[in-house]
Formats: structure tokens, sequence, C-alpha cells
């Protein structure tokens, strides 16, 4: 089956902004398509991504252009936005259109991840009752399990804020540019042990968008020369593990998403030169490098330690500064690390270019669960 | 079983009561592949058999298998707070606070034997009906 291709793709910087949804996604679906020379008249399907509100894609086109195209929106917790780019992937791949548009959006405000949502229920709330099914509490368990296993540190937890804080500060886009010491991180508010404040995602609002293409939209336009070809696209829910009703299982879902990804690839995690993953807490990426295969079981910590996914390193994972500085705006995020690593595909991220970027890989997990891998190559 | 707490109804979906109004820990097992649940279910998630789970009592005792301190959490929540996840003696993982102890990673093993008790959860509804919780805390371990 013909290839499919990014062509266009751009984000906001990320921030906060008094608009909506439809607002700042028809912002970044514009950039997009300027990113490519088209028009929303060339877009034959519209996907778009949003956790909050209802027919947000719709709405943006009545921003850009209502021009009468199948509009699909699309929620899937943190990995919506990724799940968007997929289905623009598959009604491609699937032959119905030849070009297509994603686009995620997402309104934070400041309500952040210490809202209700999907919470456990009972006759009383059960919050604090029965333990705590907030996001920082299931992300410091998931390290926590790493750290029961295999001895990980508070400290290389922390380690992981520090080295994407530091990768924020050559990013434009993200919401801050800040060096954030190791001291600083660790000495912020405790909000679950064993992260700190520093170590919990940036709420903040944002869009980024992504037109796709078919091969043969790519040759007739004259776009290769900055076109990129998805190699793989993966989504996975959460497969039953044994305690994954007591305790979100994110590993599982991520190793089964990155097998699909990396099989439908033909390629395998020595073959990344970087990673975009869900940093949504500094534990789970940590614990990610072993889920995507970046480094062999229970090595995460001394990966880390040995500088390889930092700028500069072998795998640099989350050179945009990731969701804990760049920000983390639910529908938004899994196109905004498409957007990264085609950037640095293309040779064009500026101060944190991956030198020889060929191949590299995104990954959201969308806690309930849903997993979306991406692997993505220079055309 | 260990308190009795006449007049508080169930403040979690898990836990029932006995003829005697004494609280349990109810579970289900499929019969199918043997997985121990927490609380009723209809179809197995782990095997997707059809109707073919067993209403069961669970244990009260356990070890801790993980846990972490929220300090922050929703808006009225008190904290902080340890959440733990245990692993139940004869099956079943059940998530809950783990009290009577210091809420200090110091304090806290993993593996550490815990208990299941049944105590008055402190909340009431609007209606001013009260209920009854569980909570973990450590167990000594027989000599």
């Amino acid at each position: 089956m013909a290839d499919v291709y990014v062509i266009g793709t751009d984000m906001i910087r990320f921030g906060r902004f008094d608009a909506n949804p439809p607002q700042l996604a028809a912002q970044a679906a514009l950039m997009a398509l300027d990113d490519c020379g088209l028009t929303i008249r060339d877009m034959e399907a519209v996907y778009s991504g949003n956790c909050s509100e209802t027919m947000v894609g719709q709405r943006m086109m009545q921003l850009v252009g209502q021009t009468g195209v199948p509009v699909v929106n699309v929620i899937n917790a943190c990995a919506t936005g990724a799940t968007a780019f997929r289905e623009a992937w598959i009604a491609i791949k699937a032959g119905l259109y030849d070009i297509t548009l994603a686009v995620g959006a997402e309104v934070m405000g400041k309500k952040g991840m210490l809202v209700p949502k999907n919470a456990a229920t009972g006759p009383v709330p059960q919050e604090g009752l029965v333990g705590s099914g907030t996001m920082p509490a299931v992300f410091g368990k998931m390290g926590m399990e790493h750290a029961r296993k295999y001895g990980t540190t508070a400290r290389q937890f922390a380690q992981i804020s520090v080295k994407n804080h530091h990768h924020s500060t050559f990013n434009p886009k993200a919401m801050y540019q800040k060096e954030t010491p190791i001291e600083e991180v660790m000495g912020s508010e405790m909000i679950a042990y064993p992260n700190t404040k520093l170590m919990c995602s940036v709420n903040v609002d944002g869009s980024a968008a992504a037109v796709l293409a078919s091969e043969a939209a790519v040759k007739r336009l004259g776009l290769m020369g900055r076109a990129v070809r998805v190699r793989g696209s993966a989504l996975a829910s959460d497969p039953y593990t044994p305690r994954n009703f007591a305790m979100a299982d994110v590993n599982t879902v991520t190793r089964l998403a990155a097998k699909t990804a990396y099989d439908m690839a033909g390629v395998g995690p020595e073959d990344l030169h970087l990673v975009e993953l869900h940093d949504c807490f500094a534990t789970a990426e940590l614990v990610h490098y072993e889920n995507l295969g970046l480094c062999g079981e229970g090595e995460a910590g001394a990966f880390l330690d040995s500088g390889a996914t930092t700028i500069g390193g072998r795998l640099p994972v989350n050179l945009s500064g990731g969701l804990l500085s760049k920000g983390h705006p639910l529908g938004a995020t899994g196109i905004a690390n498409i957007y990264e690593v085609v950037t640095h595909l293309r040779g064009e991220a500026g101060a944190r270019q991956r030198e020889g970027a060929r191949i590299g890989m995104t990954h959201v997990v969308g806690l309930g669960s849903a997993c979306a891998v991406h692997i993505l190559e220079k055309a | 079983m260990t308190e009795t707490i006449d007049g508080l109804k169930a403040a979690v979906p898990c836990l029932a009561f006995h003829e005697d109004h004494s609280p349990y820990l109810r579970g289900t097992r499929c019969k199918v592949c043997g997985e121990t649940f927490v609380d009723l279910r209809e179809n197995c998630p782990a095997c997707a058999s059809r109707g073919q789970m067993d209403t069961i009592e669970l244990a009260t005792t356990g070890r801790l298998y993980n846990y972490s301190i929220v300090y922050r959490s929703f808006p009225g929540v008190k904290v902080p707070f340890i959440s733990a996840v245990v692993d139940l003696d004869g099956g079943g993982t059940l998530k809950g606070n783990l009290v009577d102890m210091p809420v200090d990673p110091a304090a806290i093993a993993f593996d550490m034997p815990v208990e299941v008790v049944f105590r008055d959860a402190g909340i009431a509804n609007p209606a001013g009906e009260g209920f009854t919780g569980y909570f973990i805390i450590p167990r000594k371990e027989a000599e």
C-alpha cells in the first residue's frame, strides 16, 4: 500500500490565551496549511482533537472556511491529538482521500489535572477516601513501581525534569524557556511523591496541526522535498493486567503500541535518532525508556545518567522541552510532538537540531488508556 | 472481621455487609480463567468470558505492592495521605488509604504486611447518612 506523508505542520507557541479551542485550532490549521502552501479548500477531510468541548472541528471550519468536507471530532484523553492524526492517516491509507488535515487544540486555563474527571464513583466522593486517582498520584505510582523493581531514586526522576527544562531553552515555542537546577526541582512543592511541582507537566493552552497526503498527491504537488513519511502508526488500548483496576498500567499499553509501530515500520529502537515521548510527569519519561525499548529492562536510570537522552546525546528524548516545559494542552500534545519530530527530520529545528536525524518516534498515552506511537522518516 | 459499625452505609461499591451487619470486601472470581477482582463484575476483563463470575469474599490481609503520598488533591480533600496499592492474600488488588502510620516514604516498605479494616468513613451525604469505609493499616506478622 502506498505511503502517507506529512507535508505541512506547525504549532502555536504554547501559553495561556484568551481564546476558545476552535480559535486556537484555526490558528494552527492555517499555519500548517501555510507550511505546505495549500489552503483549506485542498483538504478533503478534517480530524479535530479536543478533550473538553463538542464540534470543535466544525466550529474551526467556520473560522477558516466551511468547505463541506467530512469533519470528525476525536477524543481519546491525552492521546487525542495523535488519534486525530492517525485517523487522518487511515483515511488516506484507505484510499478515500489524498489530502487530509489533523488538528488538535486545548484550552486548559489553570484548571489543570487536579479536577475530577472519570473519577471513581461511589455513594460519596472516593478521592482521598480510598487512595487517589489524581494524575500526579497515578504517575507517582508508576515511578514508585520502577523504584520498587530497580531501586530508581527520586533524584533520577527529578533529573528528567532538569533535562527537559534545559531542552526547552532552545525551543521558542515552549511555554517555559528556563533552566531548573536539580535542587530547584527537588525542592519545589511535593505534589504526589516522588513528583514535585516541577516534575508535573505544565497546564497550558495550545494547538498544533498537520497536513497529510498520499504519495501521488505529494508528487503531484512537488512537495517531496520537505515531506516526512509515516512509517509506522499504532494505537493500542490497555490490555488486561492483574493490578490495572487499582493502579493504571500505562506500561503494557505502551509496549503493545510500540511493538506494533516498530513492526509496521520495519525498524527497531536502534534505528531512532530522536524521540518525543509522553513525559506528563517526570517519573513517566524514565519508565517509558524501557517501555519503548530505548534501553534494556531495568536500565532506564543508567541510560538517563549516561546523557544519551540529553541534547547532544545518542538518542535525545523530548528535545522540544516535553510536556514538562513546552507544556501539555491535552488535545494538541500528540500533534505537537509530530511537529517536533518532523521539524528535526527536515533539518529545521535550529539550536536544538538533532544532527543527522532521519528517523524519529512520537509517543503519547491517554489514561484510561490509549497509547499512540508514530515512527516518522525523512522522505 | 474487624469492626462493625451499625447504621452506616457502604462508602465504596466493593464493601458489602454480612447478615450480622459486619462489613467485608466483596469481589468476583472468573470460573474460566480464575482471575480475581475487587467488586462485582458481569463479564471477565481478563479472558472475556461472559456471565462466568462467582461472587466471593476477599481476604483482609495482604502486602503493600505500591504507593504514592498525595500532597495535592481535588479541592476539599484532606492531605497528605498515602494512596496504597495492596495485593490481597488469595487474589485481588485493592487501592486505599494506608493509615495508622507516619506519612513518610522512610516509614513505608514495599511488601510490608498490611490489613484491611472497616471504620466510619468520617463523611456524610447531604441526607445526613453516614458511611463505612475501608482503610489499610500495617499488620504485625505472627511470630
